[in-house]
């Protein structure tokens, strides 16, 4: 069954030189238990559009969709209340950057009961115990003592396990990762990658893995979706996209890793799709 | 003969770090014992974790910084900026492109004045033959004569690489150290980027020093290649042999991580994961 579907997804912004569409007519479904990758370049409106999801957008966007289900439920016309209660307990979300999505007043410990305050029910001791919990199921080591730690006093990857366990705090349903890995080192980058995949094999999680790197989609991903300039450029099971690349877009991806160069220049992707999607949006 | 234009000789840097009026300074080695050297025209890639050394040793490179000990020769020429200073010879010869194109370039700054500050700085050239030598550079980067009045916020991210590229070439440098230029650009501009290097490698006879996080990005531009860990190079060689036969752990550590885009990786990671599935199922 389909965990969240949406039809038909557009995203504009209102901006001082006249509307720039950001999401242009995405339409994605992603079942219970799924690993969905997105993939696209810097502007391909890949982050925009799980943000709709979220409802986390700024107010100068406007948000249409023919459809955004999740669990059935529309969550477009919930009132404001009713999706805050969706969002950030049954869809999680955590982002690119850890060291600044973590608040550097507040001690690490602190900002993960706040999730489980706000969501849940349990009393103080039971949400101590709870955190204690979650910094041991990613792997944080002495998590007693790390509770009282500040986000300055823990390096990129520690903060990035932190901000994977605020936002397992509630087991969501869905977790979306916007770029999770990209500010980290290689080595650290496999670490968390194989946390965040050991975690959706246990709890059987969805997730949707925002990322612009073909090497992490490959290690990672079930199904994939090409984005480009806003559009749904190709979607496929991961094997078949690396096997048989369909759309010109991603085959000039794939062609544009320096792993798949051959003889000495590569090749590069812009040229090539701007001509096979024109795009006549605002971007310059 | 092929000339050697860097050298490093046991070149060490270490930082003092807190120390107060009861409290003792401790030195932490940021690079230890380094030694290389590098021939005209080729690429050497410096790889390695954050925290490694690596942009402290192309700061001492790029004469930014001093080394503690140990010599560094450049063109045969011993480099001592600590005793004997630095001439604007010296400057032309190295020069330097930073990771973020966002935060190395000045947003107040035309990108023409931009091109010729290097100029008024360190060479005494008229003013009209300093414009001349900035468009040229324009157009060998990729860019027009029409961006020379306009600023950096409206350049893109690869736009800005290639400003900052052609900023550092103005003064005909004979080593260009690059620390991470293509890591804040996507998959498609940093192809550009790379080739773009590629070319003025070969126009002006450039030798680079590349630095880098990325194995594929390495693989695909070195000549030769250094690992560093924890401020030691534990593997240097030509590009070849670290990658079929790396000797040391940690570069083994390092390949391991580095994700693979083939599909017979992605089968056999899709037949872990199902038979994952069924045990937790069972």
């Amino acid at each position: 069954m389909a965990l969240l579907e949406i039809e038909n997804l557009s995203v504009e912004f209102e901006t001082a030189t006249g509307k720039l569409r950001a999401v242009d007519g995405i339409s994605l479904s992603v079942d219970e238990g799924e690993v969905l990758a997105i993939v696209g370049e810097s502007g391909s409106g890949k982050s925009v559009s799980m943000l709709a999801v979220m409802g986390l957008l700024p107010w100068t966007a406007t948000v249409k969709a023919d459809r955004m289900t999740f669990q059935g439920r529309d969550i477009l016309s919930l009132p404001f209340r009713e999706r805050r209660r969706i969002a950030g307990n049954e869809i999680a979300m955590i982002f690119q950057e850890p060291i600044a999505s973590l608040n550097p007043c507040f001690t690490v410990g602190f900002q993960i009961e706040e999730t489980l305050k706000a969501h849940t029910d349990l009393g103080r001791a039971d949400r101590k115990k709870r955190t204690i919990e979650l910094l041991k199921s990613v792997g944080i080591p002495d998590p007693e003592e790390r509770l009282n730690s500040f986000p300055h006093q823990m390096s990129g990857g520690q903060s990035q396990r932190v901000m994977i366990a605020m936002a397992l705090a509630c087991n969501p349903k869905l977790l979306i990762a916007d770029e999770p890995t990209t500010a980290l080192d290689v080595t650290i980058q496999k670490q968390i990658l194989d946390l965040l995949m050991d975690l959706q094999a246990r709890t059987g999680m969805a997730m949707i893995l925002i990322t612009h790197d073909m090497g992490v989609v490959a290690e990672t991903a079930d199904r994939v979706i090409v984005q480009y300039k806003g559009k749904k450029m190709e979607e496929a099971d991961v094997l078949s996209l690396f096997e048989a690349p369909n759309h010109p877009y991603t085959k000039a991806l794939l062609s544009a890793l320096p792993e798949n160069a051959v003889g000495d220049r590569l090749p590069t992707v812009s040229d090539f799709a701007l001509e096979e999607a024109p795009y006549t949006g605002a971007a310059s | 003969m092929s000339q050697v234009v860097l050298e490093t000789r046991n070149l060490v840097r270490d930082y003092q770090i807190g120390g107060g009026l009861f409290r003792k300074s401790h030195a932490v080695h940021a690079v230890k014992n380094v030694n290389l050297t590098l021939e005209k025209g080729k690429t050497l890639a410096i790889v390695g974790e954050s925290g490694s050394g690596k942009s402290t040793l192309a700061r001492m490179i790029t004469m930014i910084d001093a080394p503690t000990a140990g010599q560094i020769f450049i063109d045969g020429e011993e480099v001592d900026i600590l005793r004997k200073g630095l001439t604007p010879e010296l400057r032309r010869k190295v020069q330097i492109v930073f990771q973020n194109p966002y935060g190395s370039l000045n947003p107040r700054q035309k990108i023409g004045d931009v091109l010729m500050e290097p100029l008024i700085i360190n060479a005494k050239i008229p003013a009209s033959e300093r414009r001349d030598r900035a468009m040229t550079m324009l157009k060998k980067v990729g860019l027009g004569t029409e961006h020379f009045n306009r600023y950096p916020h409206m350049f893109s991210g690869g736009q800005r690489q290639r400003i900052a590229i052609a900023r550092a070439l103005m003064l005909n440098p004979r080593l260009l150290v690059l620390d991470e230029p293509v890591s804040a650009l996507d998959l498609s501009v940093q192809a550009q980027v790379l080739n773009l290097l590629a070319d003025l490698q070969d126009e002006f006879g450039l030798t680079y020093v590349f630095i880098s996080h990325d194995l594929s990005v390495v693989r695909y531009i070195a000549d030769e290649v250094m690992v560093m860990y924890l401020g030691e190079a534990v593997e240097y060689g030509r590009r070849d042999e670290v990658f079929s036969n790396p000797k040391h752990e940690y570069t083994r550590t390092l390949f391991a991580a580095t994700p693979r885009a083939d599909p017979e990786a992605i089968r056999a990671r899709l037949a872990r994961r199902a038979k994952q599935r069924t045990t937790v199922e069972v």
